[in-house]
């Protein structure tokens, strides 16, 4: 997996309903992303960018086209060549605009869920979550219930969270959407930051203009069609 | 990382308050139950504690617990000429209700056949045994009668000497002991006037008969007290009991005495079983009836309860999902809480049980072997009734989470 890209996704194309209900939501869409890179994908509403990320996330396979993450085949059009929970469980990270935070589980424990899902030991677990927290800079608010936390508190556990298992890539649909424009800068900033230290491939769905500067590339979709834009400035 | 238990915890009150309501409903299941074993151990109860090994009973009947039995006094006397039989004894029972405090008052009437029996073998929890042959009395505590309170019945009053527990009718009624005299003057209790007009009309009829045209001085006999004319017989009881001799067969005895042509017999074994399969039998499929129908509705509601809070997690159930969660883990989730639900919900009945049953009019007995049995059934309503739930949770798709 060490050289190749972290996502590479090749004509995918994504039909819902056949005959006259059928709508074509994503077409022949392609992105490779680097080990390391930062990538943003802007367009409107219903544009298609969150079937984009569903297919590429493994979540919502697409009709046809081929996805590999580092390397790896792993979806040749709807069908998959690999235990898709189990491959999105260690290679591959969420972060969405609402924090989606499990509501009975404390900040430390949404974090060491997706550890132990992966098999890690409790004990293990508890202490790589504590860790990213610390990283994060929210370690102080470990024991707190997602009630209890800010907006931008949320985001930083969900973020710990899709980071736990050091995925291969990170994907995140408008996760700055619910914060102020200062804590939306943080965020950004902080995936460039992951990207750069642990090499992970991050695709980002966007609105907000005004952190473009930390993307090292920038795609659109418009009626289901990709296309790359521009190469940002890294900061 | 116990998810279920965090769940739990997290939804603590609403919980609670569900597992307090699947307690409740399961604690009447028990309830059911133990009124099934109330009503067969109050049936049993009095024949087991008797211990007459034969039931000497009216011709083609079944037993005084079964129906009416009558049999003349001096049977008594014929049983214990037959060779094997170490003892028979006078036995009158019959139900009566009064009224007392202008309230109903029911019970049941056994008389003892004093001298041999003053209810020695009676459980008492206050007082003693009979001490003579007439106005004393044992009664059951359920009759909500003090010890020595006087009980009026007919022109006689009543001592209460003792009082004993759990002697319960099969009807549900509680048992007062008397003599045998007692017994019968209580069943039999006519007032001045009946009697008065019994001797007059005896009297009348005599005078009519040409047997008393001949004799005037049986005319003069009609107008005494029945029990002093000895063509009068004596009240007749409702059965003897007889107790075979150690080392003689009580099969041969019972063969001996079922060949006198007025009487039937009844082995303990065949009078308990007479019993059972009588009067308590409908209790019995009726109780089992509705008990198999609450357990029905218990695990349906315990579903509907599953499966809600099934749908209030689906989102969340979608995230796990999402992550990376196999279906074991949502399966688990679910399961493991139907599963303390049940615990909950059986701990809940049981409890309640304890505090509520010994207030019931009749005994609710809840034995081992029972609670066992539901613990059993939750087991298996809480797997079934989280099936639903698992189904709907099994068909959520990751991509829920992003909604």
């Amino acid at each position: 997996m060490n050289d190749s890209p972290a996502i590479e996704a090749i004509g995918l194309t994504k039909v819902y309903g056949s005959g006259n209900t059928e709508v074509v939501a994503m077409r022949n869409a392609s992105m490779t992303v680097q080990r390391g890179e930062v990538v943003a994908l802007l367009g409107p509403s219903g544009s298609g960018k969150s079937t984009f990320l569903a297919a590429v996330g493994l979540i919502n396979p697409p009709t046809s086209g081929r996805v590999s993450i580092g390397g790896q085949s792993i979806l040749d059009g709807p069908r998959a060549l690999t235990s898709l929970p189990a491959f999105r469980r260690q290679h591959v990270g969420f972060v969405f605009q609402k924090s989606n935070l499990i509501p009975f589980l404390n900040a430390r424990e949404n974090v060491q869920i997706a550890l132990e899902l992966n098999h890690s030991s409790s004990r293990v677990a508890r202490q790589r979550a504590l860790k990213l927290l610390d990283e994060l800079g929210v370690a102080d608010q470990s024991e707190n219930l997602p009630s209890m936390l800010s907006g931008g508190q949320q985001q930083r556990v969900a973020i710990a969270r899709a980071l736990a298992n050091q995925p291969s890539i990170l994907l995140a649909d408008e996760p700055t959407a619910a914060l102020d424009s200062q804590r939306g800068r943080q965020v950004m900033e902080l995936f460039a930051q992951i990207a750069h230290e642990h090499g992970t491939g991050v695709v980002v769905v966007t609105h907000d203009q005004r952190a473009l500067h930390v993307f090292n590339t920038i795609y659109s979709m418009e009626d289901g069609i990709l296309s790359r834009q521009t190469q940002a400035v890294t900061t | 990382m116990n998810l279920a238990l965090k769940d739990i915890r997290h939804n603590l009150g609403r919980f609670t308050l569900t597992g307090v309501g699947v307690g409740m409903l399961l604690m009447i299941v028990m309830g059911m139950g133990g009124i099934y074993r109330g009503i067969v151990e109050d049936a049993t109860l009095l024949i087991d504690r008797i211990g007459a090994d034969l039931w000497v009973v009216q011709h083609d009947t079944r037993g005084p617990f079964a129906e009416v039995s009558r049999v003349p006094a001096s049977l008594v006397h014929r049983a214990r000429a037959v060779p094997g039989v170490m003892n028979a004894r006078e036995f009158v029972y019959h139900t009566i209700q009064r009224e007392r405090d202008g309230k109903p008052f029911r019970m049941s009437v056994l008389g003892l056949s004093w001298p041999d029996d003053k209810g020695d073998w009676v459980p008492l929890i206050a007082g003693r045994p009979l001490a003579q042959n007439h106005f004393e009395t044992i009664v059951d505590e359920s009759l909500g009668v003090r010890l020595d309170e006087r009980l009026t019945f007919g022109k006689e009053t009543y001592r209460v000497v003792g009082i004993t527990r759990n002697m319960i009718s099969s009807g549900g009624d509680g048992i007062a002991f008397f003599t045998v005299a007692d017994a019968e003057s209580i069943q039999f209790d006519s007032s001045g006037e009946a009697v008065r007009l019994e001797q007059a009309a005896r009297k009348n009829r005599a005078e009519q008969s040409d047997i008393g045209t001949k004799q005037p001085t049986l005319v003069e006999q009609a107008s005494k007290p029945s029990y002093e004319l000895p063509a009068i017989a004596r009240p007749q009881i409702s059965a003897v009991i007889v107790q075979v001799a150690p080392g003689s067969s009580v099969e041969q005895v019972a063969t001996t005495l079922s060949g006198w042509s007025d009487v039937s017999v009844h082995t303990r074994v065949g009078q308990t079983e007479l019993l059972l399969k009588g009067s308590v039998d409908k209790a019995r499929r009726q109780i089992g009836l509705f008990r198999v129908l609450l357990t029905i509705i218990a695990a349906v509601i315990m579903a509907l309860i599953l499966y809600t809070l099934t749908l209030d997690k689906l989102h969340t159930i979608a995230l796990l999902k999402l992550i990376g969660a196999p279906n074991m883990v949502v399966l688990g989730l679910i399961l493991q809480q139907a599963l303390v639900l049940g615990g909950v919900g059986f701990g809940i009945a049981y409890f309640l049980g304890q505090q509520l049953f010994p207030l019931f009019p009749r005994r609710v007995i809840v034995t081992n072997e029972d609670l066992w049995q539901l613990a059993g059934i939750v087991l298996a309503i809480s797997i079934a009734s989280s099936l639903l739930g698992i189904w709907k949770a099994l068909r959520v798709q990751p991509s829920e989470a992003l909604s």
